[in-house]
């Protein structure tokens, strides 16, 4: 690990400057990904934040009838709060479907939606990485690719975000709250936060220098049956393949598709609005027939496009029996 | 009353062994090769490590993990893969089990850390200790501490109601079984494959059975 300094800071505002002050200042919170990173010399910070002490780790109501989550809320707090299995299952239900118990202990709810690609040639810092060293080149393209993207990558990159909190958030439209260095606080629509690789995959999000995440804000629930349903190569503690977050509602008996998002398919959470509406009937095909438009699977990893069509088919089933009982 | 122990400056890159009688040595090589600058950024931070306090004076890098093994020699916790994979640092601060090499030691300043040796001893085994023994719940032994650590955690989470990826209806209470233990016990890996023998021993202490 390279050498940094350390600081603690009492107030996000303090946090905000103190990120600006020190060239190559980085936040942490968690730490679980960032240290990791630390240890390989993939994240070389000259000065480290540490958030923890600035408050921001509570559930709050808020006027619109949603719930406001602090930054530093933690993974497992988040999963297990009463009124997110209540009215936000999808949440918990992806939450806990990600690392393991440790980690989601340490894990924040910030952190979590700024988690880097687990990509193992952005790992492996023998290797050419656009995201990890801009120009160099990508070796997962032309190398082993079986887990990357099939939507919305680039001839600079092809990784994918790795977080399944960060799709139920997209399903569920939550925002990102901020605030700047200037003190300035902005709301971001989750849908925007992520940035698609394009000619600068080390750009992942719209987050400015110093400009810290200090809640995100769930609007008021939206019901139905709310499910995650994760594809990965072990039975537990793995990324996903393909994971399906879906808010289903039963509209004159029948099943239909009031939100659905993925993850393990892009370099962010993947939703399609056009897919959730245009289908009558949530016909399992038809609805992977629009979110696959415009997939570009390599040789390895066109199993995904047959993957996305069961694990959708299996959600919906499942959803449909749930309705049932 | 918790009573204080201070470490002097240990060297850069402790060694084990290089303990009390090679310590003055080491700390003026130390001293006379380190600039002022890299003086100044060491931290001196008070750990609370199974309930006794100790002052210590760190790099800012140092983890948990290290903290623990190397300067306040509890080598109960061991490294196994020091990237959070696989468990066997686990430790519980405030009462939660965290993976103690991700983490680092000046971020727990006044936070309560409980490693294995603070569990129980041999004399007096807690009895999560003491059912890994009577089930044979470990071969080599090395990742044992982690799930030791790990599954006192994991019995007072379900208890509280935190859910899991195999818990079927998160608006009620969870119903221990062998699915959910082995499903929450997925961060602790043993490659001796202990597996069946460490959910008995977890079962054992959950159902309060002998």
């Amino acid at each position: 690990m390279k050498a940094f300094t350390y600081e603690r800071p009492a107030s996000a505002a303090e946090a905000a400057a103190a990120a600006v002050r020190i060239p190559g200042a980085k936040f942490i919170a968690g730490g679980t990904n960032l240290l990791d990173l630390m240890k390989l010399q993939i994240e070389t910070p000259t000065h480290l934040v540490d958030v923890n002490s600035i408050g921001f780790d509570r559930i709050e109501p808020t006027d619109q009838g949603g719930l406001r989550i602090g930054a530093l809320v933690r993974n497992t707090d988040l999963a297990a709060d009463p009124r997110i299995r209540r009215d936000y299952g999808v949440l918990s239900r992806a939450i806990v479907s990600g690392a393991s118990g440790q980690l989601r202990n340490k894990a924040t709810t910030a952190g979590n939606l700024l988690q880097r690609t687990r990509c193992p040639y952005f790992y492996d810092t023998d290797m050419a990485c656009n995201k990890r060293t801009p120009g160099s080149g990508c070796a997962a393209i032309g190398g082993l690719n079986a887990n990357h993207a099939i939507l919305g990558a680039s001839e600079a990159c092809i990784a994918t975000h790795p977080s399944d909190m960060a799709v139920a958030m997209r399903a569920l439209d939550a925002s990102v709250e901020t605030v700047a260095p200037s003190g300035a606080s902005r709301s971001i629509p989750i849908a925007d936060l992520h940035c698609l690789p394009g000619n600068t995959p080390h750009v992942e999000t719209v987050l400015e220098p110093g400009e810290l995440i200090t809640a995100v804000t769930l609007p008021k629930p939206r019901g139905g049956l709310q499910l995650y349903r994760k594809v990965r190569e072990r039975a537990s503690y793995a990324f996903a393949t393909v994971s399906v977050a879906l808010i289903a509602k039963i509209e004159e008996g029948r099943l239909t598709v009031d939100r659905l998002a993925f993850g393990g398919l892009a370099h962010k959470p993947w939703r399609v609005e056009q897919a959730e509406h245009a289908v009558a009937g949530a016909v399992a095909d038809s609805i992977a027939d629009v979110v696959l438009s415009g997939a570009r699977p390599t040789e390895q990893n066109s199993y995904k496009l047959p993957l996305v069509r069961r694990t959708l088919a299996a959600t919906l089933e499942h959803a449909r029996a749930g309705a049932s009982r | 009353m918790a009573s204080v122990h201070t470490e002097t400056n240990g060297p850069e890159q402790p060694t084990p062994g290089a303990a009390e009688s090679s310590l003055t040595v080491a700390g003026e090589e130390l001293r006379g090769t380190s600039s002022p600058k890299q003086e100044a950024n060491r931290h001196s931070v008070q750990l609370r490590v199974n309930t006794q306090l100790h002052a210590v004076d760190l790099d800012p890098r140092t983890t948990l993990l290290d903290a623990l093994r190397e300067h306040l020699h509890l080598t109960g916790s061991k490294k196994g893969c020091d990237q959070g994979q696989c468990g066997a640092c686990t430790v519980l601060v405030n009462g939660r089990r965290i993976n103690s090499c991700l983490t680092l030691a000046v971020m727990h300043e006044s936070d309560a850390i409980t490693t294995v040796e603070g569990l129980g001893t041999p004399d007096r085994m807690h009895p999560m200790q003491a059912a890994f023994v009577e089930h044979d719940g470990f071969q080599c032994g090395y990742c044992t501490p982690g799930q030791i650590c790990s599954a006192v955690a994991v019995l007072d989470e379900i208890a509280s109601g935190v859910p899991s990826h195999v818990t079927v209806d998160l608006a009620r209470p969870i119903a221990l079984s062998e699915t959910e233990i082995r499903e929450r016990m997925s961060g602790n890996i043993c490659r001796c494959a202990a597996y069946p023998n460490i959910i008995e021993a977890i079962r054992t202490v959950a159902g309060g059975r002998p």
